[in-house]
């Protein structure tokens, strides 16, 4: 009898512990700031951001901060990235460890001479599928204007099944002005790119209301 | 089709037209029989069906009456039973408790009875009387002395002699009666101390006679549902229904105060089965608050059972007195231990919280005030999450209430349920049927012209047309006579049912 009850309790605890699933509901965050040019200078907005999603990630949720330059598709390029732990204690001392660390970059943030967003992209999509979070997010935080180095090739499809890419506070260039449609042209061929590979695509401008990033896309 | 129709006759759409309506009519005139028999087949199949169907859902509706009654009884019963077996006990225990110094009583009151007989025989003594010396007194004095003074001096003697003793005597009765005026003067506490026991043997009569009151009506109301009366029906269910919405809205308040109770735990609960791992679609962290609150009401549950409040579980409440008390206490100590683990957590709760608001508002920007934090609110959710624990043990009543009544409920309302669906069964079947009539008219409506024609061509004394009918007696087809009383039968759709038949539909 006391065997059987056992087995019972055991057989219970294995279908609560399959049961249990730590990551398809988690959520992944992959920020990538644009630090070439001008752009490094709304870095504010970007601190911004991320403050906004450390005060909205859960337990269990990773967040990833890597800047836009030359050659993006590099480890060295995260500034900070964080998988939090289950316990809300620990979470919220990750949190303030990872807010400290982007205060700190945005402080000494250089300009690079060159672009390379997608590096950047195939670099976010590399940390996400690492995480093995149930929704991924891609935070593009540049006017999405690419100039890549001498050499680079970029002109490929990009695997983003499953992700969803946001362009935020994408910034009108000064030839913008004088032709709008290259602004318009620019939106509609990263579109194209992020759906060829399988994503979702949305462009957040107004960061006023920094809870429609996260919305359904 | 329309350019088949319009180029019947090429060149004369019109006159195709015309050609294929009279056509059609030819056509629908001569099948007019048989579509009849059709619709009124149709209507007459769906008109039954819908019948039976509902002679079965009528059945079964008065299946469930029957069960539902019987339920009731059983339940009224049982219950009924309960309150006699409880009132019974405690007219047990007031005997026990009024009539258990019955015998002491009885035994003071008789010793008392007997000093006081005692007393009264010891008064009933009569004090000697006074002798009947006066008149000899008085004939001595009267004795003439002829002034012999010895003789006076003897008669003188006698008669002080004798008025000493006459005074001597009368003194001694007055002492004697004054004695046992003293003796009925010490019976008075006694008859006192009679009376008191008297009065305290006369009012437990009267809650005797209450109880007993009380106990006959339980046994008129006992045998009313013994013979499955009417009346003891009705109350019974009305009974049943008023403790369904009773019990109900008491455990919504109970399952508001369990939701409050989730609320303290849920949090800090992440702390210890962590807030990233979901079983299903649901954070661990809320099924493990869950299941502690669960297990709370099931302690609760299992306390009342054990304290035999509620039966819901009938063996616990057969189980050995000794291993039921024991069954108690180990309930009982769980839930401490719960409701210990809950006041912590509502004190880790409030510490995560302050600790969140705080990592929120640096990230906002705005720096943490100088107010020092008040240790009310702690103190306040800690006491809550020690004492609703124990306030889900006593939802145990309303939730027998609850499932009990809900029994009788149900069955009502399923018995309304089939009721309702009978009515509409019936009511289908019978708009299909005049549905059916009713389509017959239309068509006879619709080839009108041919019918005329009939008629026209009958009253010029013509043969009459015989139209094969299948049905004998029908209203519709027949032979059409050259009076034309065979077309006006031809329009007539089937005689419309009786008052009777409308009555019994």
């Amino acid at each position: 009898m006391k065997n059987r009850l056992l087995l019972l309790v055991l057989v219970l605890l294995g279908v609560l512990g399959g049961c249990a699933d730590s990551s398809t509901h988690a959520t992944g965050i992959y920020l990538l700031v644009d630090t070439s040019g001008t752009y490094a200078q709304e870095m504010n907005k970007a601190r911004a951001i991320v403050n906004y999603m450390l005060g909205t990630l859960q337990p269990g949720d990773s967040l990833a901060v890597a800047r836009i330059d030359s050659g993006s598709f590099s480890e060295k390029d995260i500034v900070a990235k964080v998988t939090f732990d289950g316990r809300p204690s620990v979470t919220n001392n990750q949190k303030r460890n990872f807010g400290t660390a982007v205060e700190d970059f945005a402080r000494s943030v250089k300009g690079s001479a060159h672009t390379d967003i997608t590096g950047g992209l195939l670099q976010a999509v590399e940390f996400l599928n690492e995480t093995r979070s149930g929704s991924k997010y891609v935070l593009i935080f540049s006017d999405l204007e690419e100039d890549l180095d001498k050499g680079q090739v970029r002109n490929f499809d990009i695997p983003l099944s499953g992700f969803k890419v946001i362009a935020l506070n994408v910034t009108k260039l000064r030839s913008d002005n004088i032709d709008p449609r290259e602004y318009l042209s620019r939106l509609d061929a990263w579109r194209e790119r992020v759906e060829a590979g399988g994503g979702q695509w949305k462009v957040v401008n107004d960061l006023d209301r920094l809870e429609r990033i996260l919305a359904d896309v | 089709m329309s350019d088949f129709m319009s180029n019947a006759i090429p060149g004369s759409p019109y006159l195709s037209y015309l050609i294929l309506w009279a056509v059609l009519m030819v056509g629908l005139y001569l099948a007019r029989e048989r579509a009849h028999e059709v619709i009124r087949a149709g209507s007459m199949v769906v008109r039954n069906a819908m019948r039976l169907a509902a002679s079965s859902v009528g059945l079964a509706e008065k299946r469930l009456i029957a069960r539902n009654r019987e339920v009731l009884l059983a339940a009224g019963e049982a219950e009924a039973e309960r309150q006699l077996e409880r009132e019974f006990h405690r007219i047990s225990a007031h005997v026990d408790r009024s009539l258990q110094n019955y015998p002491s009583i009885q035994r003071t009151v008789s010793e008392q009875i007997t000093r006081i007989e005692e007393d009264f025989n010891a008064t009933s003594h009569v004090p000697p009387t006074p002798p009947t010396w006066a008149s000899a007194v008085k004939a001595v004095a009267k004795i003439p002395d002829q002034d012999n003074t010895l003789v006076a001096s003897i008669l003188g003697d006698i008669h002080r002699t004798l008025v000493a003793q006459e005074k001597k005597v009368t003194e001694e009765y007055r002492a004697e009666t004054g004695k046992r005026h003293r003796i009925l003067a010490n019976m008075l506490p006694y008859w006192r101390a009679i009376l008191s026991r008297l009065d305290e043997m006369d009012k437990s009569v009267p809650e005797m006679q209450s109880r007993a009151r009380l106990i006959d009506g339980l046994m008129a109301t006992y045998e009313d549902i013994r013979n499955g009366s009417d009346r003891a029906v009705r109350k019974l269910s009305s009974s049943s229904m008023t403790q369904f919405v009773t019990a109900g809205t008491v455990l919504a308040i109970a399952i508001g105060g369990a939701m409050i109770n989730f609320n303290l735990i849920a949090l800090p609960m992440s702390e210890m089965v962590g807030g990233g791992s979901y079983i299903g679609h649901f954070k661990t962290s809320d099924v493990a608050a869950l299941v502690i609150i669960l297990v709370e009401a099931a302690m609760g549950l299992f306390l009342m059972e054990c304290l035999r409040i509620t039966r819901l579980f009938p063996l616990i409440g057969s189980l050995d007195d000794r291993v039921r008390r024991r069954m108690m206490w180990i309930a009982f100590s769980i839930l401490f231990i719960l409701a210990g683990i809950e006041s912590s957590l509502a004190f880790m709760r409030d510490r995560i919280a302050a600790d969140i608001q705080a990592l929120r508002q640096s990230l906002a920007g705005s720096q943490p005030g100088d107010v020092t934090p008040s240790l009310i609110p702690t103190v306040g959710q800690m006491v809550m999450g020690f004492i609703l624990p124990f306030a889900l043990t006593f939802v145990a009543i309303p939730l027998e209430s609850f499932i009990h009544a809900s029994r009788t409920v149900a069955g009502v309302a399923t018995a309304g349920l089939l009721r309702v669906t009978a009515f509409y069964l019936r009511f289908l079947g019978t708009t299909a049927y005049y549905l059916g009539s009713l389509t017959t008219a239309l068509y006879d409506l619709f080839i009108f012209p041919s019918l005329w024609l009939e008629g026209v061509v009958g009253k010029k004394g013509r043969p009459s047309i015989s139209i094969p009918s299948s049905r004998k007696g029908g209203g519709h087809g027949g032979t059409v006579s050259s009076q034309g009383s065979s077309s006006e039968a031809s329009f007539a759709p089937r005689p419309a049912m009786t008052e009777e038949e409308v009555i019994s539909e």
